[in-house]
């Protein structure tokens, strides 16, 4: 197994020691949504909003999220928020951001910055809204998009999306007799954005609470577009005790199959320090209805093709350039 | 005073935007409304309108910019025409629910397949029951008069619905036409700032697109509708403001030598023009002719339209779309069952005419009234002068 040579100490690092009592005790995401419980991706909005602070306006893709916390006459919101559609969540958000930037030139609204933020689930991320977030991001827009990608279309029953994993079992890529589950590998979501030459991309999750949240402030300094991928646990989806939600998200990054980094103005950088001694991908997988089908060989598979992406990502962060 | 000018009407309902001084445009480009998206974008590089374009990557996206910028309390502006309309379908019913006064110019295209670029109203038909206000334009300076017009019925406190103003593409959009453009401090007098009613902004947080459960879903469907009906009475009032400051008239439906008709051709849109002059021969010929011309498609006028058909034997309605295995098409089937209730009411025959781009010349409106004055045509619905 390749060891992590290079864990460059961020200011995550420093932030670590006082960060935890920094946190804003301002709830911008309130309880009494109807998550269900251990929900990954209802924890890491809440940490995502606090990190974020007042002065933001959130687009919600449809999906758990806008379902769970919008339900007419309440919301859970005290940010301001919009819901329009599945696909469109980074297309609304561009035109908050124009709104706002026009309003304010023009002296009809407070002088001062307020972020568009956009949200969506894997699906209406990945796949569906893949076009309307390459848009806004090419359009440099001065908005942050954050991805929760819990690796299925959950609201609608766990049917499989682009950032499902090879071999996960969904309602449409289900481990058949003949087929067993997905059958293809996880885009690479965050990649794709570093190369739409984006100020600042990361990788995240609600498992290191004051990295993801590092990460947003990180990202709403940002003047123009930045993406975060976060990963959430779905006990729902994945078939996992929901007292494991923060436990998977760690194994995920002591595997490698989850590294946690950051990418600003194209150096790569690891945020949080990987085990010199990765475990294996078994421990992660096991603890997971999604993967009970798997044979010992098939885990070897994922298991070689996650020391090859971590190799790759390795590469990265030994040889990337600064373009500023 | 406003100055007469030769214009293409496409750059003219650009200019007629800019005039409302919009705070954002959102605009892919589609033939033949491409002349608009590109005019607005020179405005904006001009600076003759401080304002954001928003160069977005698909008319999907153009819609949904255009929400999220008019959900921050800024006038915003799109266009689009045929696919890129059909492609802003998901997003239509969802603008007019959340109550934004966005106003979208329509240059009007046939839709595939087969792929056609030419006009007719079959990009438009399948939006009809989205809950935008319609509008549909004779001539180049109807299209610049209710381009303004329309800011100051979607921003109306009492309406607060988008509206959708309706140019034919090419026999419109492409026309260069005299034309009084109204000059800045016209407009600065008819159209006052647009106060918002909410928006997403920190100082006062909003959600705004909830979900619905059934208990109160339809609910909201009911006040939708009740919104759009209601609208029609800031529309005649705005209309009759405009009449008081521009001396331009502007009916939900507009009759032309009807007062002693016997047979009346419909229209809707540019061809209003031509069935002009078809119903002027046929009377030098002594045939009594006349026509009306719907200008307000939603909310449909109803009641104009019982009073518009008084005295008239049969009414030729013509569509320029089909309502593929339905009652015709959907001009005539919403004429017919508008005066079903009537204890008197005149024939109704259907000619689907025009369809992606087809010639309807002064001569086939003339043939459409001699035939429909013989009576009944021998289906309900008849694609004119179409083979096969
Ligand atoms: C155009 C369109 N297609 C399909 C749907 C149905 N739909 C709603 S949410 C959803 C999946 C959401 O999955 P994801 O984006 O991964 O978010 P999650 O619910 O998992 O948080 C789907 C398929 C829709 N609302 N709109």
């Amino acid at each position: 197994m390749t060891t992590v040579k290079k864990y460059t100490k961020s200011v995550v690092e420093n932030f670590d020691l006082y960060a935890p009592k920094l946190v804003s005790k301002e709830e911008f995401f309130n309880a009494g949504h109807r998550a269900c419980q251990g929900c990954g991706e209802a924890l890491a909005i809440r940490l995502m909003c606090k990190a974020l602070g007042k002065d933001t306006v959130i687009t919600n893709a449809t999906g758990c999220m806008e379902v769970i916390s919008s339900l007419y006459p309440t919301t859970a919101w005290t940010l301001p928020w919009i819901h329009v559609a599945f696909p469109n969540a980074a297309a609304v958000a561009s035109g908050v951001e124009a709104g706002l930037r026009a309003l304010r030139r023009k002296g009809k609204i407070a002088d001062r910055r307020v972020k568009s933020v956009a949200i969506g689930g894997d699906g209406g991320t990945m796949d569906i809204g893949f076009q309307a977030l390459s848009g806004a991001m090419e359009r440099g827009h001065d908005m942050l998009y954050v991805c929760f990608d819990n690796e299925a279309y959950m609201n609608t029953g766990i049917q499989r999306s682009s950032g499902t994993p090879f071999l996960a079992s969904t309602t449409t890529a289900p481990a058949g007799k003949k087929i067993p589950g997905n059958q293809v590998w996880k885009k690479n979501l965050a990649e794709i954005m570093v190369q739409h030459n984006l100020p600042y991309v990361a990788t995240a999750s609600p498992s290191y609470p004051l990295d993801f949240m590092n990460k947003v402030k990180k990202a709403r300094r940002v003047k123009g577009p930045s993406y975060i991928h976060c990963l959430v646990t779905c006990p729902t989806g994945w078939r996992s005790a929901s007292e494991t939600c923060i436990k998977l998200g760690r194994l995920a990054l002591e595997t490698g199959i989850f590294p946690l980094y950051e990418v600003e103005n194209g150096v790569y950088k690891l945020t949080v320090e990987i085990p010199e001694k990765r475990r294996p991908v078994e421990d992660y997988l096991k603890l997971q209805g999604r993967f009970r089908h798997l044979t010992p060989d098939q885990m070897q598979v994922i298991q070689a093709r996650v020391d090859l992406e971590f190799k790759k990502l390795q590469n990265k962060i030994d040889h990337s350039v600064s373009w500023v | 005073m406003g100055k007469r000018v030769g214009m293409e009407v496409a750059i003219a309902s650009a200019e007629a935007a800019a005039l409302c001084k919009f705070d954002v445009a959102a605009v892919y480009p589609i033939t033949p409304q491409s002349h608009v998206a590109e005019h607005l974008s020179d405005i904006v590089n001009d600076g003759r309108v401080d304002a954001s374009f928003i160069t977005v990557e698909s008319e999907h996206s153009a819609l949904s910019a255009a929400m999220g910028a008019s959900a921050t309390g800024a006038r915003v502006v799109t266009a689009t025409s045929s696919q890129g309309l059909l492609y802003m379908h998901e997003v239509l019913p969802i603008t007019s629910a959340m109550r934004l006064p966005i106003v979208m110019l329509i240059a009007n295209r046939a839709i595939s397949g087969p792929i056609n670029i030419w006009n007719d109203h079959s990009d438009i038909m399948p939006q009809r029951d989205t809950g935008w206000i319609s509008f549909f334009a004779d001539n180049g300076q109807e299209v610049v008069d209710m381009t303004i017009q329309a800011f100051k019925v979607a921003e109306h406190r009492e309406v607060m619905l988008p509206v959708n103003v309706n140019m034919d593409g090419f026999q419109l959009t492409h026309m260069v036409e005299p034309i009084i453009m109204p000059d800045q401090g016209e407009v600065d007098r008819f159209l006052p700032e647009y106060v918002p009613y909410a928006t997403l902004h920190p100082d006062r947080p909003v959600s705004m697109g909830t979900l619905a459960m059934p208990e109160i879903y339809a609910e909201a469907q009911k006040a939708k509708n009740v919104a759009i009906v209601n609208s029609k009475k800031i529309i005649l009032e705005v209309w009759k403001e405009w009449e008081k400051l521009f001396g331009r008239r502007y009916e939900p439906i507009q009759a032309y030598r009807t007062k002693d008709a016997d047979v009346a051709l419909v229209t809707m849109g540019s061809m209003g023009e031509t069935a002009e002059i078809a119903v002027e021969e046929l009377r030098k010929q002594g045939v009594k002719a006349g026509l009306l011309k719907i200008k307000l498609w939603r909310p449909f006028p109803f009641a104009e339209l019982r009073k518009a058909v008084q005295g008239i034997r049969v009414l030729a309605v013509t569509d320029r779309a089909c309502s593929f295995g339905g009652p015709g098409g959907p001009v005539f089937s919403e004429i017919r069952s508008a005066l079903y209730e009537e204890p008197v009411r005149p024939a109704i025959v259907n000619y689907i005419i025009g369809l992606g781009g087809r010639d309807v010349q002064v001569e086939d409106f003339m043939e459409m009234v001699r035939q429909a004055a013989r009576g009944k045509l021998s289906e309900p619905y008849v694609f004119y002068g179409v083979r096969g």
